[in-house]
């Protein structure tokens, strides 16, 4: 077993211990706080896959933006700071029967294909992973369309959301 | 050297456990949490599949990218809404959000 395989391993345990954490911890903050922990961990697996990009965007978006974004939008929306009663709903198990086939499902399917034991392509030392990201997100041969239309879709979501949230006068 | 599978049900796992989040969760904001959780299990999904392929075509961190910034304006929006919900009827439960309910 090598050192990348005993780091794969420690961060799938800290990614799906923090993930189960999300999903039954009744105090909200506290599902907050452990989702950042999975995007951590998802952090680090992008630095492993030499993603280095992206595994920057996933700290200073996700854990930057959207994890601070859901601890504020918790804090807007809490009568007492005690949350009370089951954080889940009556019909729970059928979720998690249908979370676990889910699983099954998709372990069923890939146990079918062939490609699964497939080792990752040596990297030439010359070759620039960032650059050619950039190159592809702004060069009109690939995908410089996609990447306009998501800058159209923040703004929208933007305005929206401002929109959504706004208290107009009158209302209490 | 770490096999592909590993990355894969790694990332199937993490989808199981965000999708039991966003059935079972009373709270809205915890299910936009579980779907949080979904989204980054595709991301790994994207980009392990990037890496393993042809490193040289990019094309798996572009979606991974946009992945990012959907998931940015839908949680933008999800919580806008949540939060106009919890002003005009004071809950975030999502049975008790039943307006357009027959």
């Amino acid at each position: 077993m090598t050192v990348a395989q005993i780091i794969f391993l420690i961060t799938a345990a800290v990614i799906l211990g923090s993930a189960a954490m999300v999903v039954t911890t009744r105090n909200l903050v506290h599902a907050a706080l452990w989702l950042i922990v999975t995007l951590f961990g998802a952090a680090v697996l992008f630095a492993m896959l030499n993603a280095g990009f992206i595994a920057v965007v996933q700290v200073v978006v996700y854990i930057g933006a959207i994890a601070i974004l859901f601890i504020f939008a918790v804090m807007l929306t809490r009568r007492e700071m005690n949350d009370t009663g089951p954080g889940l709903n009556k019909g729970w198990w059928l979720s998690a029967v249908t979370s676990a086939l889910t699983f099954g499902g998709l372990v069923w399917l890939l146990q079918g294909w062939d490609g699964l034991s497939k080792v990752a392509p040596a990297l030439g030392s010359e070759f620039d992973a960032i650059g050619a990201l950039a190159n592809a997100l702004v060069s009109p041969e690939a995908y410089v369309l996609p990447f306009e239309v998501a800058s159209v879709l923040l703004l929208a979501a933007l305005v929206g959301a401002v929109y959504i949230a706004f208290q107009r006068k009158g209302e209490e | 050297m770490i096999p592909l599978w590993w990355y894969l049900i790694l990332s199937a796992a993490l989808f199981s456990i965000g999708l039991f989040g966003a059935l079972a969760r009373k709270n809205a904001v915890a299910i936009l949490l579980g779907i949080e959780l979904m989204l980054n299990a595709v991301n790994i999904n994207l980009v392990s599949f990037w890496r393993y392929n042809d490193p040289t075509r990019i094309d798996g961190q572009v979606f991974a990218i946009i992945v990012f910034a959907v998931a940015a304006a839908e949680v933008a929006v999800g919580l806008a809404l949540v939060i106009s919900v919890y002003r005009r009827r004071n809950t975030v439960v999502a049975d008790e959000i039943d307006l357009m309910k027959w």
